[in-house]
């Protein structure tokens, strides 16, 4: 046959002491997402990722939208940080039909994406705590979680898809003294947390199965291009609420949480260093938050682009640097909207870690990523 | 009825003044400022290549290059290793059907220079397009970078089978996101459309 496959179809030939498995895309250790693992009796040859299990077209739904009807979905890939997600967006949207935000209406937003952030953490150490066998560190967070849900309901409306970023401010204000309230539960909150470290992170046998698998050194950490939590754990000083803050994170006291092992244990802990600090910031934001004043700036019914335009706006999200690419005709929908999230990035790393390692590390090493299938696919 | 009293309404009709128009207040025009930095930054690119390279903007924290395909590689290897940039953030394509071309968008920043750290380089070329995609095998192929950054691996397929580039060196010009029976177009060129709409 003189039938030329096209690029990527070639067949691979594989050694006779050589197994290939397939982990997934049913398979509760990779969420919706295969991973074709090569291996020599316990030991990884190499991995192959193969997401696209839920890809969703979200980036060519949004060249069929206005701007405004463009928020409810885009928040989609990942529902659990539905803020942060819709962020990089709603900055560049303001950019490109030329509007302002008031004072007050940054603070709503350094406010509800913190929340945000601890929410999505939280769910991530349940998933993570479960894979690793730790049935209490799947309960725990799963129950605290609620606490911070509970705040964003008072204030959205939704538990989780909360479509509360709008071009222009916040959708609406925050609930009468909300700050007593938010101030009590995430208090509460951070003291609950602390008592994480007794029973997960100094865990002898948590530590036994993380410690030095999975090393990703400083070097390969920036050659890879991660982000947030994989990048600051291999010991790179990187937070974009510091390096290019936005909004009002430059009148905020923030500390970046780093480490300089790059395994599997300095992955897992940064998340949770990572919600200590939104708990300062939080506190920080209720003293300095205006006390009234307007959170939405009014907005014409069908808001155009001023013409030729493009604009890259990114924000440190749970997962690390999000970014959204915005090109704009001078139509009421965007041209082109492209989501540069961090599971995606971070994703380029797996193969290279697990080769290598022990197919029973495989799991430890894979939720250490803070990857989020969905929000690769996008 | 007395001829002193006037009807209001019939005099209101003859004599009133119009209300004074509002003014208009034109937008003042702000000098456009750009900053010193970014400026720098384009500065060292278009010394090195001269008319090669053309400047698309200069803002805040980000600097637009436009570079031809033939001369894309060797700007990217100058903007790693003469200018500090150490990654690639995001690699998107950007169809134009009217111009019979694709645009492939490179966003680069830099974790190592603190300089650098806020800025974010956008490297912009262009590959032919064809109206009758044959992924792989037509004349929509750009060099890849891969071999300069490695973090665009994995963009770069992404592009690849989004929009049909292919990369000419790319070592795993796989499909990643899409099915493999995939059969149609490249699906977020502009001439695939949505059913309904």
């Amino acid at each position: 046959m003189t039938f030329k496959l096209p690029p990527g179809l070639a067949l691979q030939k594989v050694d006779e002491r050589i197994m290939t498995l397939n982990v997934g895309p049913q398979h509760p250790g990779s969420g919706h997402m295969r991973l074709i693992v090569q291996i020599d009796g316990d030991y990884i040859v190499a991995c192959d990722p193969d997401p696209g299990y839920v890809h969703r077209g979200e980036e060519k739904m949004a060249e069929y939208r206005n701007y405004i009807l463009n928020i409810p979905h885009l928040e989609r890939p990942v529902i659990h940080d539905s803020c942060n997600v819709l962020y990089p967006y709603v900055l560049g949207a303001e950019e490109i039909i030329g509007i302002e935000v008031s004072e007050r209406a940054k603070y709503v937003r350094v406010i509800a994406s913190e929340l945000n952030r601890c929410i999505y953490i939280m769910y991530w150490l349940a998933i993570y705590g479960i894979f690793l066998g730790h049935s209490t560190m799947f309960m725990w967070p799963a129950g605290d979680r609620e606490l911070l849900i509970d705040l964003m309901e008072k204030i959205t409306g939704a538990r989780v898809t909360h479509a509360y970023f709008v071009p222009g401010g916040v959708r609406n204000d925050l609930p009468p003294n909300f700050e007593d309230v938010c101030l009590r539960q995430v208090n509460y909150f951070e003291k609950r947390i602390k008592e994480y470290a007794a029973i997960f992170y100094d865990n002898p046998i948590l530590i036994a199965r993380t410690r030095d698998t999975g090393v990703l050194s400083r070097q390969d950490a920036i050659r890879y291009g991660t982000t947030g939590s994989v990048l600051r754990a291999s010991g790179v000083d990187y937070d974009l609420r510091v390096k290019e803050p936005y909004d009002v994170y430059e009148e905020l006291d923030v500390h970046t949480n780093v480490m300089k092992e790059g395994d599997s244990y300095a992955r897992s802990k940064i998340p949770w260093l990572d919600m200590l600090e939104s708990c300062n910031i939080i506190r920080q934001a209720l003293q300095k938050i205006p006390k009234s004043g307007s959170v939405r700036t009014k907005l014409k019914p069908n808001p155009k682009g001023k013409g030729l335009d493009s604009v890259y706006k990114r924000v440190e999200s749970g997962r690390g640097s999000l970014g959204c690419y915005i090109v704009s005709d001078g139509k009421v929908e965007p041209y082109r909207v492209k989501l540069s999230v961090p599971s995606f990035r971070n994703l380029i790393a797996l193969p290279n870690l697990l080769r290598g390692e022990k197919l029973g590390n495989m799991p430890s090493v894979y939720w250490s990523l803070n990857y989020w299938p969905v929000e690769a696919d996008r | 009825m007395s001829t002193e009293t006037e009807n209001p309404n019939a005099d209101d009709t003859s004599e009133v003044e119009s209300p004074p128009k509002p003014v208009v207040k034109k937008p003042e025009i702000v000098p456009v400022v750009i900053p010193a930095f970014e400026k720098s930054i384009s500065d060292k690119i278009v010394e090195k290549f001269g008319d090669k390279v053309e400047v698309g903007f200069v803002k805040e924290d980000r600097v637009r290059i436009n570079v031809g395909r033939e001369n894309v590689h060797d700007v990217a290897e100058f903007i790693r290793d003469g200018l500090n940039y150490d990654h690639v953030e995001s690699v998107s394509g950007v169809d134009y059907p009217q111009d019979n071309e694709i645009e492939v968008v490179y966003h680069i920043g830099s974790y190592d220079d603190s300089s650098l750290a806020r800025q974010i380089l956008v490297l912009a070329t262009r590959a032919q397009r064809e109206t009758n995609p044959i992924p792989g095998n037509d004349a929509t192929r750009l060099p890849t970078l891969r071999d300069v950054f490695y973090s665009v691996e994995f963009h770069e397929r992404e592009v690849f089978e989004m929009f049909g580039v292919f990369f000419e060196g790319h070592p795993d010009n796989r499909r990643l996101l899409l099915p493999e029976d995939w059969a149609d177009l490249p699906p977020l060129r502009k001439d695939f459309t949505i059913k309904g709409r």
